[in-house]
């Protein structure tokens, strides 16, 4: 076998993780650096190893099949196999998250004060645990690293969170327990359905009668909505977001939401298509509530934080919208929109984390006037607003236009419906920046800030180079996903029939031209 | 290596403002000045090499593409350019204007802090204007668009100390947003219906989907009417149409040069634009072509009538843009859109010109733009005085002037087409041609003529612009005068060379016009000089008459004087009560009613429950997350043995 490149990416970060929590000992400041910088560098370690996956000979976008297949041995009586791979829809996220955790150890560089050890073990365990969940091919591991990965996120913002913070975790277990029990439900019926296997690479030949699909479909709906989250099972966020600290909102938006899309183009989609084309008008409705409820809401915050919280489930409105119309189109464009909303996102918790580590409020009306003071701040600022309303030349406008491209032709509707997010995102958008970057200073601690150090500027720089880069040029990430989207389409055959033939919601339906 | 020069003439804006952008802070105000004009000054010799190759000597329309910028699926996009007579002539426009505009403000700007931001926005917006003219998909053109979009966001806002100016400038945003919607539709209509976005693949292929309809929101309708729909309520947004007009005279707020570029000559000429470049589908239609016809029509004498009672000097001539987009608009709606576009060629320079007056005048009387604080000062701005007379005569429509010869050709073709629209349309146009006439004159003899109405410190102080500012004004005086006998060519749908698709079988009015009986022909001009006429007396020969007619036409008066209540009207049935539905859905959806019987209701059950088993539990939620995950894994295990 080859070098185990996915293993290792997923085990570093934990070996590292282990390392500072058990090794390191001494004085508290001591340690506290030490730990930061070995946290630092074995992120970006792995952040190499993650890019070097992009040239690898074993690796071809082209391929839509597993790539870089390991398998090993784990509870083979029980038929649990450790199997890890990647194709065009799991790299982009290994990838996303790879170049997220280096940034979030930089973020909490200064902001983290108390159990420093103990913060930068959790994050590489919990890089250690996403890698993971996107690297799995076996149902059972990919199970297992999806609960594994609550541990640590629990502990980022029940222990270094804000004042509500057992008030906010216990909300999201709340949401996340009952999903993922109904999951495991589902995956045991699957691995008997399936002749007593969880390997993934061969779930989408299976035949599942269609009744059984429904349930089974409902159930992990339970586990991958609340993590979208999708409307109405969005009200964990933004307290998760208000309590956690800024890397957590960082990791979080960027990462731990696109978990449940990704378990939609994962399992749902591929496993049970029946299923997926009889509730996917119910799905374009959930969608196109939560882009324009959570966007009419996110107009009513004047906590910045609550406010780009509520943004992240409008923007996953569209994601998930185009996950369903399921083209090649909307495919595309929903996997580019989570790579770009893991940009434009974290980096805007991350914009919101330098002024309150230096004024301690994400109070709106506490800000005004920030481009007289600190002027770099406020044009980075400004450029991921931008991206944030999509505008052309930005990497959110090519993943929403794809979305929209491909979903009028099956959701339309639907799709119409959620162009009004479009205006509604930017008014929010701008109305913050007016409140915040515009105006006049007033209050004497906006007058004292001082603008962006060499560290924030350092963990902006990749962001803005990725949005402006896609935004331009987004085959770097098309190509990567074309094949296994395209594959994804094929291998659901009519499933656009079925759609038509599924009970009508209120927003339905198709588009195509007809001739008279 | 033609397309090379054109590649230039886009992109060097663009270098400019990023290199101004990054490092105007370091490179001084000076240098910032002039290496954005110089590269706006660059593009425009080649656009004028351009316009000689392709609209003079008649070379073959150019398409290249530079690369593929989205790929998926079925859906290709290039970033690339489409070079015909229709671009070159937009491409003229624009660099001439950018141009002067950005000399003009060096003068204008000289006591601003921040020179190079808003030399890096200009040229930044002139790359955005020069992307969407010379784009050959729908894709390119509506990055140009919002691109334009942005750039008059932050020149709008860009005394952004200034409250009015940052709710200005979201204003403009979202209203040309929500017309967006229409734009991004009708994308994705061109991919359904065409399969692509690209102009060469719509125009050939729209003959062949003219009988074909859709369902649109369960109704039935005909593709290339709703698409044509779609592209008007796009353009109705960044051209100021009648509703979606609210924004621009707010735009105001930005510095005046900004107001003459693109408030008045570029960028709210696009939505004319792209009705011209769509004239290959909208011919095809029957309904689209009639609501554009009216929408402008409407749009042109509602906003003259506004323009006639507004005492800000720039919401005049912004009303008095938004009257003549309207006539564009109509023009379009006649299939006269070679009218069109001569017209927005010339207005584009003496617009430009009168907007730079202004911005004279109100640079001398220090920042002040009530006209009647104004009065009395041709003495002391005689260039300004003067120009700003050649600017008011091609606005009313005097010949040998610009606005002459194009309206004339607007209201000919309407009255030739022989419609019952038509003729309306003539008649309507005929009014707002009076009514143009005069609120030109009004603003130019109240603020030049009769006596100083502001303070005598001001009037002690007021000069004459430096050269730096007046020479750009006579360069665009010089177009205002030449445009209009110039383009006479354009008259002629053949001139075109294809870039315009006019039906002149169904279509008769545009080659028909020049038919015309000499009373149509002359009509225009008699109501413009009679326009002209009454301004004189109202403001000059008589001036209490103005006060009297206010008095007795006291409900017109306010309707006009308070833009017949759009902002109010749009604030109490849209603003408002979204405000309060986005607040009723978070207080009473999210948290009255999720989390009530949702997360909340739930934990307050598992609480009382708890109490009565309290000793196992920590209260931490995280330690029962790990337990479970343990107690999963050592089963397993365990099951396994």
């Amino acid at each position: 076998m080859d070098f185990p490149i996915l293993s290792t990416i997923t085990f570093l970060p934990l070996i590292g993780s282990f390392m500072i929590f058990f090794i390191m000992n001494g004085e508290e400041e001591v340690v506290s650096h030490n730990a930061k910088l070995a946290a630092l560098w074995t992120s970006l370690v792995t952040l190499l190893l993650s890019i070097s996956i992009l040239f690898h000979e074993g690796f071809d976008p082209a391929s839509a099949s597993y790539q870089l297949v390991e398998t090993a041995d784990w509870l083979p009586q029980m038929g649990i196999y450790y199997r890890m791979g990647v194709d065009g829809i799991s790299l982009p996220f290994i990838l996303l998250t790879a170049l997220l955790t280096p940034i979030c150890i930089l973020v909490s560089w200064k902001g983290i004060t108390t159990k420093v050890r103990g913060y930068m073990a959790a994050f590489l365990a919990l890089e250690s645990f996403l890698i993971g969940v996107f690297c799995a091919t076996d149902l059972m591991l990919f199970y297992v690293l999806w609960e594994a990965m609550l541990i640590p996120m629990f502990l980022i913002i029940g222990v270094w969170g804000g004042e509500r913070r057992v008030y906010a975790a216990l909300k999201f277990f709340l949401y996340t327990f009952i999903g993922s029990v109904l999951m495991l439900v589902a995956i045991l019926y699957i691995y008997f359905a399936a002749g007593e296997t969880y390997d993934m690479s061969l779930l989408s030949n299976l035949v599942i009668d269609e009744g059984a699909q429904k349930w089974l479909w409902l159930a992990f709906f339970a586990a991958f909505a609340v993590k979208v989250p999708m409307w109405p099972f969005h009200t964990w966020l933004p307290d998760a977001h208000v309590q956690a600290p800024t890397a957590g909102s960082v990791i979080l938006a960027g990462v731990l939401l696109k978990m449940g899309a990704y378990g939609f183009l994962r399992i749902s989609l591929p496993v049970l298509p029946e299923a997926s084309a009889f509730f996917a008008p119910l799905v374009f409705t959930l969608s196109v509530i939560a882009i324009i409820y959570a966007a009419l809401v996110a107009l009513a915050q004047h906590d910045v934080k609550k406010m780009i919280a509520y943004s992240s489930v409008s923007h996953m409105g569209f994601i998930t919208l185009g996950i369903f119309a399921a083209t090649t189109e909307s495919i595309q464009g929903s996997l580019m929109q989570m790579v770009n909303h893991g940009i434009v996102s974290s980096a805007l918790f991350m914009l919101i984390g330098v002024v309150y580590d230096r004024m301690h409020t994400r109070e709106l009306s506490r800000f005004g006037g920030l481009v007289k003071v600190i002027p770099l701040y406020s044009l980075v600022f400004l450029l991921f607003v931008m991206a944030s309303v999509a505008l052309p030349g930005t990497n959110s406008f090519v993943g929403e236009f794809l979305i929209l491209v491909g979903s009028f032709q099956v959701a339309q509707t639907a799709t119409i419906f959620a162009t009004l997010g479009v205006v509604l995102g930017a008014a929010y958008m701008l109305w913050l920046t007016k409140r915040m970057i515009f105006g006049v200073p007033t209050t004497a601690e906006v007058k004292r800030l001082e603008d962006m150090d060499k560290r924030e500027i350092i963990m902006f720089v990749p962001l803005i180079i990725l949005m402006l880069g896609l935004g331009l040029y987004p085959a770097a990430l098309l190509d990567i996903t074309h094949a296994s989207a395209e594959n994804l389409v094929n291998s659901l055959g009519n499933y656009h029939d079925l759609i038509a033939q599924s009970p009508s919601w209120p927003f339905q339906q198709t588009s195509l031209v007809e001739g008279n | 290596m033609p397309s090379g020069m054109y590649f230039t003439i886009v992109l060097l804006p663009l270098l400019v403002a990023t290199i101004v952008g990054l490092f105007g802070n370091r490179l001084g105000d000076k240098a910032s000045m002039w290496i954005t004009s110089g590269g706006v000054l660059v593009s425009m010799l080649l656009s004028l090499v351009g316009f000689m190759e392709i609209a003079v000597y008649g070379k073959p329309a150019i398409e290249a593409t530079l690369y593929e910028w989205i790929a998926s699926g079925a859906l290709s996009v290039s970033f690339g350019i489409y070079i015909d007579k229709l671009t070159v002539l937009m491409l003229v426009l624009v660099t001439v204007v950018s141009s002067m505009v950005h000399v003009y403000s060096i003068g204008y700007m000289a006591d601003d802090p921040s020179k190079p931001r808003f030399f890096s926005y200009l040229s930044l917006f002139t790359f955005m204007m020069l992307a969407l003219v010379t784009a050959p998909n729908l894709v390119q053109l509506f990055l140009g668009w919002e691109g334009v979009g942005l750039a008059s966001y932050l020149l709008i806002g860009f005394w952004h100390h200034k409250e009015s100016a940052n709710a200005a400038s979201i204003k403009a945003f979202l209203v040309n947003r929500v017309a967006d919607i229409g734009l991004i539709l009708a994308m994705l209509v061109a991919f359904a219906v065409f399969g692509s976005v690209a102009f060469g693949d719509i125009f050939a292929s729209a003959q062949s989907v003219a009988g074909q309809s859709m369902n649109f929101l369960g109704m039935n309708v005909p593709v290339l009417e709703l698409f044509a729909l779609l592209l008007l309520f796009g353009a109705m947004g960044k051209s100021a149409q009648i509703g979606l007009h609210t924004w621009l005279p707010d735009a105001m707020e930005g510095p005046t040069p900004v107001s003459a570029l693109i408030h008045a000559a570029t960028m709210v000429t696009a939505g004319v634009f792209l009705l011209a470049r769509m004239s290959p589908v909208f011919e095809l239609t029957e309904i689209a072509l009639m609501v554009v016809a009216w929408v402008g029509a409407l749009t042109a004498i509602f906003a003259a009538i506004i323009g006639l009672t507004q005492t800000d000097i720039k919401r005049v001539i912004a009303y008095s843009t938004c009257s003549q987009l309207g006539y564009m608009f109509f023009a379009c709606g006649v299939s006269a859109y070679s009218a069109a576009m001569f017209h927005l060629f010339a207005h584009g320079f003496f617009k430009a010109l009168l907007f730079l007056s202004a911005g004279s005048v109100i640079h001398a009387l220090h920042h002040e733009q009530n006209l009647f604080k104004m009065g009395g000062v041709r003495h002391l701005l005689p260039i300004t005085y003067g120009l700003m007379w050649i600017g008011s005569l091609a606005l009313a429509g005097i010949p040998p002037f610009a606005g002459f010869f194009s309206k004339d050709f607007i209201l000919e073709s309407a009255f030739m087409s022989g419609t019952q629209t038509g003729y309306s349309l003539y008649i309507i146009g005929t009014i707002a041609a009076f009514l143009t006439a005069f609120y030109s004159f009004r603003v130019l003899f109240l603020a030049f003529h009769g006596t100083f109405n502001g303070d005598k410190e001001t009037f002690d102080n007021a000069h004459e612009s430096p050269f730096i500012m007046t020479v750009p004004m006579m360069v665009l005086a010089v177009g205002a005068i030449a445009a209009g006998m110039l383009g006479l060519p354009m008259m002629d749908t053949a001139w075109w060379n294809g870039s315009i698709v006019i039906f002149e079988n169904i279509h008769v009015g545009v080659v028909e016009a020049h038919n015309s009986p000499l009373l149509i022909k002359l009509l225009p001009l008699i109501v413009a000089i009679a326009g002209i006429s009454l301004a004189w007396l109202m403001y000059i020969k008589r001036r209490g008459l103005a006060d009297k007619m206010t008095k007795a036409l006291d409900i017109l008066y306010s309707l006009s004087f308070n833009k017949f209540y759009f902002d109010e009207i749009y604030e109490a049935i849209i603003v408002a009560p979204i405000r309060s539905f986005s607040k009723f859905l978070w207080q009473k959806g999210d948290v009255e009613i999720i989390d009530r019987f949702g997360p909340d209701g739930v934990a307050e059950l598992t609480r009382r429950i708890s109490v009565t088993i309290r000793p196992l539990q920590t209260g931490y939620v995280y330690h029962y997350a790990f337990v479970i995950i343990l107690g999963m894994l050592a089963l397993i295990t365990w099951l396994m043995v």
